[in-house]
This record gives structure tokens, sequence and C-alpha cells, in this order.
């Protein structure tokens, strides 16, 4: 039980006064960027990242991760009460969720909305707790190869798993991996792809392009489909928050399913959006309520948003045993982790208990805050999204653009975050994803770092890749995730032979 | 389809300059634009996979991309923000802030200026206190702050 005295331990840390308050802080921010649409989790995170610079790193990721959390939450409320999903993952639930809202049962979708990405969190971080640990200690024999192989698998497993069409997903990706090559060479010195400008010379940031893309391109979005918001009026009281409590355990299966599937793609990076999907699609189809799905069914309300939280939390388990992140807003914290002087991956298990457990603690406490502080708060957020769009748009813009400002104190990332919005916009518009666009800008450097390494342990043979049984199943499983559209085709027309049963399959 | 010829050129343009730096194997190892070479190579690749999608699919992509009264009010967002990012350059941050946000309020929402006005002067206002006073970040000043003393 080694873990459970090193989370003791985290605890230590993560009850301090100092720390208790900043994720506070973090949870109402997380909350209040989750209900804008416009402001999502991994822009409110890359916005509010150089405010943490001066704070321990602790605390700074503390506080940075719970308002992942808070923006985990808040996405639930504009999606039930508002039909206006404040975040992607929360798409899935608007289907069942808005319907109940509209029928007078707002409170109880609501609570169940919570509730359910509650106990999808939970379990998510329990199996960080007791997985991270041990992945750590086995990606301590990784070497370049292996890393690589990983990287590979994040990659493929984008192209298998995600929701958009491989040529654009690959497209996306290989555009984020040409961007991140742009400047300095870190190995030979060469400059690349400056063409005679030197501010080119630093790079791309991937913060400024993350506030672009999703906080800009999203503003543009928003602003297209028209101003007006029309809610639906939620109380919620504790009589109606334990009667809902009441009827939830029912859906534990519901709930178990929604969980397992998030934490699977969390962990192979799917994404909390996919999960969501998929999550619904397989609920829809097992339930006895099936046919009434998308009418106003509870069960419809607890399976995306347990498989999104599970999604969302166990996104961090690659990125601090790996370094390699599961979700935009996980690469976003990734990124913080660089900034604060931390390498992230097996060594910070070793090297940075404190920080580590400090963390994982602070997941447990964040979430059962985060809990209590939406079930007590709707209708206040509720309220703030009854400002006009008219207010609320110029402000998103000027926080995005002090965001992307205050990364390196350069105006010119103001003028490129503005262009990077104009192709989110694009992007959106024409079905391209962007998460893996900002993956292959954060891990491009490293990614290409661990491709020339092991050319040059193998002397430029391709082969190192399958060259032992670690490296090469990695590599095997990549391929598979990889080649998984056109193999779950193959499988689905060969059992369609037998019966005609599949034509519901669930989301891709 | 405009996206997918844009992405092939980026693609074009990122192999040549990694021609340009070398794509080969030199004496020490592979040279600076071995993987970017590969990168843009599958870029065009995958851009070319769009592009034969969306012209032969069958099901075009139908109607407009985006409808002409849709595209205005995209642009009467995008063009103020444009200027606005343009402003901070000579005006600094603040002053920029508070009239972006007064022209939008104006502009799109028809408000009074008796509202207008608080609300564009308050932001800023916040955004003073939270950034330079408590968090000590530094924001982009101009010839007002100047005046004033910041």
């Amino acid at each position: 039980m080694e873990e459970f005295s090193n989370l003791m331990q985290g605890f230590s840390v993560a009850l301090t006064y100092h720390n208790l308050l900043f994720m506070l802080v973090g949870i109402l921010l997380g909350v209040l960027i989750g209900v804008l649409p416009g402001l999502g989790g991994a822009n409110g995170v890359a916005i509010l990242l150089p405010l943490t610079f001066t704070m321990s790193p602790t605390s700074a990721i503390i506080m940075l991760s719970c308002i992942y959390w808070g923006a985990l939450f808040g996405g639930a409320i504009t999606s039930i009460l508002f039909n206006i999903p404040g975040e992607p993952w929360s798409v899935a639930t608007t289907f069942d969720g808005h319907p109940m809202a509209k029928a007078g049962r707002a409170g109880e979708a609501l609570t169940a909305a919570f509730t359910s990405s509650f106990v999808g969190a939970l379990i998510a971080v329990i199996v960080i707790t007791f997985l991270a640990p041990l992945v750590a200690k086995f990606s301590l024999k990784f070497g370049p190869p292996e890393f690589f192989a990983v990287q590979l698998l994040t990659f493929c497993s984008f192209v298998g798993l995600g929701k958009g069409h491989p040529a654009k997903t690959i497209a996306a990706m290989m555009l984020g991996f040409a961007l991140a090559a742009v400047g300095l060479d870190t190995v030979t010195g060469t400059l690349r792809m400056t063409f005679g400008t030197g501010e080119l010379l630093r790079g791309f940031d991937f913060l400024i392009a993350v506030i672009g893309l999703f906080g800009i391109g999203e503003i543009l979005l928003t602003m297209e489909e028209g101003l007006a918001f029309k809610g639906v009026h939620a109380r919620i009281n504790p009589r109606v928050v334990w009667q809902t409590w009441k009827q939830l355990p029912k859906y534990w299966l519901t709930a178990l399913r929604g969980t397992l599937i998030g934490c699977w793609m969390g962990i192979t990076p799917g994404g909390a959006t996919p999960a969501s999907f998929m999550s619904y699609g397989i609920a829809k189809r097992f339930s006895r309520d099936g046919e009434k799905f998308g009418t106003g069914q509870m069960e419809g309300v607890v399976a995306p948003e347990t498989a999104a939280h599970a999604a969302g939390t166990s996104a961090l388990l690659p990125m601090l045993t790996l370094g390699i992140p599961g979700s935009p807003t996980a690469a976003v914290l990734l990124g913080g982790l660089l900034i604060w002087g931390l390498q992230p991956g097996p060594l910070l298990f070793v090297e940075q208990k404190d920080f580590v457990w400090g963390l994982i603690a602070s997941m447990y406490l964040g979430n059962i805050v985060g809990l209590i502080i939406v079930l007590t708060t709707v209708p206040w957020w509720a309220a703030i999204l009854r400002v006009p769009f008219s207010i609320i748009a110029p402000v998103i813009v000027v926080i995005c653009a002090i965001g992307a400002y205050t990364v390196h104190n350069a105006l010119l990332d103001v003028a490129l975050m503005l262009v990077f919005g104009v192709v989110g916009y694009l992007f959106k518009k024409l079905d391209y994803p962007l998460a893996p666009l900002v993956l292959a800008l954060v891990l491009g450097d490293m990614a290409e770092s661990s491709f020339r390494q092991s050319m040059l342990l193998s002397r430029g043979e391709v082969s190192i890749f399958w060259s032992n049984g670690l490296v090469g199943s990695i590599c095997g499983l990549a391929m598979l995730m990889l080649f998984w559209p056109v193999i779950s085709k193959l499988l689905a027309r060969l059992r369609r032979g037998n019966n005609d049963l599949d034509e519901a399959r669930p989301v891709e | 389809m405009a996206v997918a010829a844009f992405t092939f050129i980026l693609g074009l343009v990122v192999i040549i300059d990694s021609r340009r730096v070398g794509a080969g194997w030199a004496e020490d190892g592979p040279q600076a634009g071995y993987f970017p070479y590969y990168i843009g190579l599958i870029l065009c690749i995958a851009s070319v996979w769009t592009l034969w999608r969306a012209l032969f699919s069958g099901k075009a992509v139908a109607g407009v991309f985006v409808s002409h009264q849709k595209l205005r009010l995209v642009l009467s967002v995008f063009i103020p923000t444009m200027i606005y990012v343009a402003a901070t350059y000579f005006i600094g941050i603040y002053v920029a802030s508070t009239l972006f946000i007064g022209a939008f309020m104006y502009w799109h929402g028809r408000f009074a200026w008796t509202k207008i006005i608080p609300v564009s002067l308050a932001v800023p206002v916040a955004i003073f206190l939270l950034f330079e006073v408590w968090f000590l970040v530094p924001l982009p000043k101009g010839p007002l702050e100047a005046l004033i003393g910041y």
C-alpha cells in the first residue's frame, strides 16, 4: 500500500489553507469558463497559465487542474438549461438533458449530470492513483524508440477513434507537426521555415494556438449562430437533489460502462468528446428504454456525463507518467509543467513526489468541492448566461487577447492568435478536428527528437521500431488503431452476413 | 476544398524548405529537414485525399459553405477585433479594450449609453486590478497610462 501512504502525503500537501483557497478559486473560474460559450477548458487554462508563473508549481497545478474540473462541470449547465453545449464534450448531454429541463425537470437533470460526472471523475482518479505509479515504473525502461512508438500510438488512435474523417484528422495533425517544426532546430541549430523573419525564430507557441483556435474561433462560430440564449429556469433544492440521488443507483450499470469507456478513451487519447458520444450510443443500445432516448431520459444524461468526466480526468494519467497528454487541456497543463521547470514523464514520480501526489489528492478534493459548489450555485451561473452576448463576446475577446499577450509579453502573439482564430473557425466549419493539431504542436519537438534519436541508434533503419517485443507490440497496437475504422467496418460487414442487427452502430 | 488546397500548399512549402536544409542523411546522422520532410509529404497526401473526396464523393458538400448574412455577422465581429488588436499597438490594451467593448455593445447590443459606459470602463479596471496589482503581470500600455503615471 505504498500508493496509499503516498496519497496521504499528498493530502497533507493539498489540504493547506493556501492550496484549498486556490482550489476554490480554480473551481469557480472553471465553472465560469465552462458556462461561457467561447471559453473552454483548454483555452481557459491557457489564458490563466501566465498568472501562475509566480506561484509554487504545486499550488499552480492545483488551481489549473481545478479550473479543468470546473469547466467539465460547467459545460453541463449550459447544455441542459440552454440546449447550447458550453463545451464540446457536453453535446451528448443536450440530447436528453434539455428535453428533461423543458419538461420541468431541470433540477433533476442537473443533479443527475453533476452527480454522474462526479462519479465518473472519482473512479478515474482512483484508476490514476493506482495505475499511474505502475505505468511510471514500467516506462522507466523506455528508450527513444519506445517513446516514439507511444507517441505514434497517440496519434494513430486519434485517426482511428476520432470523430473526424481520417484524411482531415491526418491533415490537421501534420499541420500541427509542421508548425511545431518552425524555428530553431534544437539538434543541429539550423533555422527552419522562418523565411528570414526574426520573429518566427521562437517558433509558434501552442498556447497562442490554443487561445486562437478555441477562443476566437468559437466566438466567430457562436456569432454566426445568432446571439440569443433562450434558457429554462432552474431551481435546485435539497429535496430535488435527494430524490434524484435515490433514483440514480438504478443506473449503476450505465454509469460503470460510461466510466470504463471514458477511462479508456482518456488514456488512449480519444478525448472526452468522442467518449461521451460513444457512451451515449452504447447506453442507448443496451438500455431497456433505448427507444425513449432523446425525449428526456435520466439515463441519457448519466451516460455521456460519466464518460466525459472519466475521460477528462484520466487524460492526465499519460500526461503525468509518459509526458504525453490525452486531451488538449492536458496538453496545456503539460506546457505549464515545462514552464515551471518540471519534466513530465516517469521520473516525475521519483523526483517530485510532493507535486505528483499533491496533484492527485487535489483531484479527489477538487471534485468533491466542485460537486458541492455546482449544486449550490446553479441559479447564479444560469443568470450569467442571461447577460446579453453582445457584452460577453467582446469581454471574452479582450480576455483572449490578454492571455495571448502575457505568454511572452509580445504583441505579435496577439496578431497570431487572430490568425489561429480564423483557422479555428474554418476548421470547425469544415469538420477538421482541432485536438490533433494542438497535440501535434505540443508533442512535435518531442516526437521529432525521439524519432531522430532512434534513427541515430539504428543508423537509419526503420526496423528499430519492431526490434524488440515491447516497442514492436506498441507499434502493432498503433497500426491497429490507425486502421481501426477499416477493420471495424470489415467486422461489421462480416457480422451483418449473419444477422441484420448491426444497424444501430454507435458513433465511431 | 479551399482549405485542403491551402494545406496542400503548406505541405509543399514544408517539403521545399526541408529539402533546402537537407532532408537526407549526413555524416553525423539525420539532417534538420529529415523529420519535417516526411511531415510535409504526409500533409500533401492527406490534402489530396480530402480534395479527392470533396470532388468525387458523389454527395457533394451541399449548398453554400456560409450564407451571405451569416458571413456578414462573422465579419462584423472579426473586423472590429482586427482593429482592436491593431489598436493595442498604439494606445495600449486598456484604452483599446474600453473602446472595443463600448463599440461592440453599441453596434450589436444597441445598449443605452448609460449602460455602455459603466460596463466598458469596469472591465478594464477589473483586469487592471487582477493582472497588474494582484498577480504583477504587466500588460501593454499606451500614452494615457503614461499620463496618469503608470
